[in-house]
């Protein structure tokens, strides 16, 4: 396979939402071919620079996987997928990209607030993110806001995603940005919020930047904010 | 046996009664049959019945001649035993055959029941008295009178409906240059010219029949064709309840079945009026008559294809109509269902009736609470599932839409379960895989049951916002269904009908 041809089977790949090989596509009669993390190795090892990986078979598919979504055509599953082919990319080119000039779009920390277990909608988030390009610090569940503030801090991340599903924890985020502000990060962090209980009133009432009505809400408000 | 025809579902029926039940039930029903026996106003059945070893009594009521038949236990079971299992009901696209198998609880739904009135919907706005900034888009209903060309449009909708698996015509035909002698040719050439699916329905003149058998035959292209892909079927409800034999749906009965064609013994007794109203005694009335009237089909034609036909209905207890949508509905039904399998016979049942008298909360419930029922039932032929309400007095194309929608989510509610050893196997691998990533998301693995037909789409006519718009966005379903082309008879065959059945009204030819 020449190198265009290996960059283009990347990408249509990604639109197929085929993370391994044994996965089927949207389409049929592609199970048990190359999917994008054979292929993206194989790339790898034929020195194709992985920049050009990045550029030529993620960036552009993801738009077309949007559209498609957009269209009716492709249902949640078939968005999560091809977000998944491009953070299973990621993590295989990352190591390589170090000083090849690619810049992530930003680091992201994610975080369910404290005494909250719920993380389905976090979790979507968190594979929409990585398949839009952010570098994403999963924290997990139920995360304490001593530990949120120490993440970012460290990170230096210049985005903070905050989930909860029950009235009961969703005043946690106003504590979360709060102590931010106490350790001076806020003006660095855009904090982002969403959950079943929140609201853009809500949002506006403690101090979020905005608040995503879901994880696909969540990628076009960051496509729109200036860089952080 | 044809290979090709609908799948329907095949569904592990739901079992209401035990086998020591079916049995009481069974000895009852013959017990009814030897003491009292029938009231039969037929004398070729009465004779027939006689000549195969019933008790035949002539007596006399009202100045007519009666005869009184008790039927010896055994001679009605070894009848009834020559009836066939499996047959096929044909269709003008051979893919809309339905094959009927008594033994395989394979699901049909269809239309019925030959209404008086068309009930059509349009969406109209309303001004807030309140706030005239404020507007809600409502339906309005207004009624046709039955006619020709709204059972054309009624055919060729229900062609369109992906769950209606067969067609009994909705809608009477009441135009004028319709008598009672050109009514069947009618009726049945209207329906044939517009649907590809099996058409059934009853024989308003018995001098129609060879009409209506020439049309099917040159549809199908002969007489032997007809036999072997019976395009058209019949329903007689040879029983008037309780118990009486009526004189000239039994000549119908005779002519049907010594043509070879499929037809029905249809019975509708009303459970507090004309049956008893308790369960026992309604389920033990009504199978004692299509025994009767099964038997009667057997001794005619050994071997004849014939459906178990089991229409029991409750009366209401304020004005005695019939009472559909309601828990003894489903119990008589599925009792019914149970015994026609037990007799080893295709069952015709019913479901989606009920007294609500447009779309609405109410037709939903009273269809749903049925459909889902008799679809559990296992019962093969479920009648009047398509646009029913006031009970069987109205068809509403647009209820038809609605029902199609309900039909369609109950036969894949009961699709057969998914879950053997490669399932299993596959989805343990699954979990194993998913568990292995940070977000613990089976949402990509979803894709492979999406693509596979496998998971459901959300209720078609759902709303998003804090109004109901199920009958607005039926409505616009029907425009949209309405639009497309029909699958008219080839310009020659209709021709060739023209020239020789007589009495067809020329408004129902159509470009082929």
């Amino acid at each position: 396979m020449s190198k265009q041809e290996l960059l283009k089977k990347i990408a249509e790949n990604v639109i197929q939402g085929r993370v391994v090989a044994e996965d089927e596509g949207f389409d049929e009669g592609y199970e048990g071919q190359p999917a994008v993390t054979e292929l993206v190795e194989q790339a790898l090892a034929d020195k194709i620079d992985p920049k050009e990986i990045v550029l030529e078979s993620l960036t552009g598919s993801m738009e077309e996987v949007g559209k498609k979504f957009d269209s009716g055509e492709y249902l949640i599953p078939d968005m999560l997928a091809s977000a998944e082919c491009v953070g299973a990319a990621m993590d295989i080119l990352g190591p390589h990209l170090a000083g090849a000039g690619v810049e992530s779009k930003g680091k992201f920390v994610l975080a369910t607030v404290a005494g909250d277990l719920h993380d389905i909608g976090k979790n979507i988030v968190g594979i929409m993110l990585k398949g839009a390009g952010f570098e994403v610090q999963d924290l997990g569940n139920d995360v304490t806001t001593e530990r949120i503030v120490a993440a970012v801090k460290e990170s230096g991340a210049g985005y903070l995603g905050l989930s909860a599903l029950l009235t009961t924890t969703m005043r946690e985020m106003q504590t979360v940005i709060e102590a931010l502000e106490k350790e001076g990060l806020r003006e660095k962090t855009r904090v982002l919020i969403g959950g079943a209980p929140t609201s853009e009133d809500f949002a506006k009432d403690i101090g979020a930047d905005a608040y995503c009505r879901d994880a696909f809400h969540a990628i076009d408000l960051l496509k729109e904010m200036p860089r952080q | 046996m044809s290979t090709e025809y609908r799948p329907g579902i095949v569904v592990r029926p739901y079992e209401r009664l035990e086998k020591e039940q079916i049995e009481h039930l069974h000895r009852a029903s013959l017990s009814i049959l030897e003491d009292p026996g029938i009231w039969c106003y037929n004398r070729r059945a009465a004779d027939l019945f006689g000549t195969a070893g019933a008790h035949v009594q002539e007596e006399t009521e009202h100045g007519q001649p009666v005869w009184r038949v008790s039927f010896p236990a055994g001679m009605v079971e070894e009848t009834v035993a020559k009836a066939p299992s499996e047959f096929v009901l044909g269709a003008r696209n051979p893919e809309n055959r339905l094959h009927l198998d008594a033994d395989t609880p394979r699901i049909y739904f269809g239309s019925g029941s030959e209404t008086n009135v068309w009930l059509e919907t349009h969406m109209e706005t309303f001004v807030s008295r309140e706030d005239p900034e404020k507007t809600m888009t409502v339906p309005r209903f207004s009624e046709l009178r039955g006619s020709s060309a709204l059972l054309c449009r009624a055919a060729k909708l229900c062609d369109r409906l992906e769950h209606l698996d067969f067609f009994i015509r909705p809608v009477n035909i009441q135009d004028k240059g319709i008598d009672e002698t050109n009514h069947d040719v009618n009726k049945f050439f209207a329906s044939l010219n517009n649907i590809t699916k099996h058409v059934q329905a009853g024989l308003t003149r018995l001098e129609s029949l060879d009409d209506v058998i020439k049309m099917a035959e040159i549809i199908t292209g002969g007489a032997d064709e007809l036999r072997k892909n019976p395009v058209l079927s019949f329903i007689t409800c040879v029983f008037k309840s309780p118990l009486q034999l009526v004189a000239d749906t039994a000549d119908k009965v005779f002519s049907i079945v010594e043509a070879g064609l499929p037809l029905v013994i249809s019975s509708s007794p009303q459970g507090g009026s004309s049956a008893p109203i308790q369960e026992a005694g309604m389920v033990a009335q009504i199978n004692a008559e299509i025994l009767a009237g099964i038997s009667l089909v057997q001794l005619i034609r050994p071997g004849a294809p014939v459906l178990y036909g089991s229409v029991p209905v409750r009366a209401r207890m304020d004005d005695l109509h019939d009472l559909y949508g309601c828990p003894e509905f489903n119990q008589y039904n599925i009792d019914c269902a149970q015994m026609a399998r037990h007799y080893r016979i295709p069952c015709y049942s019913t479901s989606g009736v009920g007294d609500a008298k447009v779309p609405g909360a109410q037709a939903m419930f009273e269809k749903l609470f049925t459909d889902l029922y008799m679809a559990m039932s296992g019962a093969q032929y479920i009648h009047y599932a398509f646009g029913l309400l006031d009970r069987t007095n109205t068809f509403c194309p647009v209820q038809a839409v609605i029902d199609n929608e309900l039909i369609g989510k109950v036969k894949h509610c009961l699709r057969t379960p998914k879950v053997g050893a490669e399932e299993t196997r596959d989805a343990v691998e699954m979990v194993k895989k998913v568990m292995g990533t940070s977000h613990r998301l089976f949402a990509r693995h979803a894709r492979k049951a999406i693509h596979a037909g496998d998971v459901s789409d959300p209720f078609a006519f759902g709303a998003k916002d804090l109004q109901d718009r199920v009958v607005e966005h039926a409505v616009a379903a029907l425009e949209k269904i309405e639009a497309e082309p029909a699958n008219h008879l080839p310009a020659d065959i209709q021709e060739k009908i023209f020239a020789e059945i007589p009495g067809l009204l020329p408004s129902l030819k159509q470009a082929g």
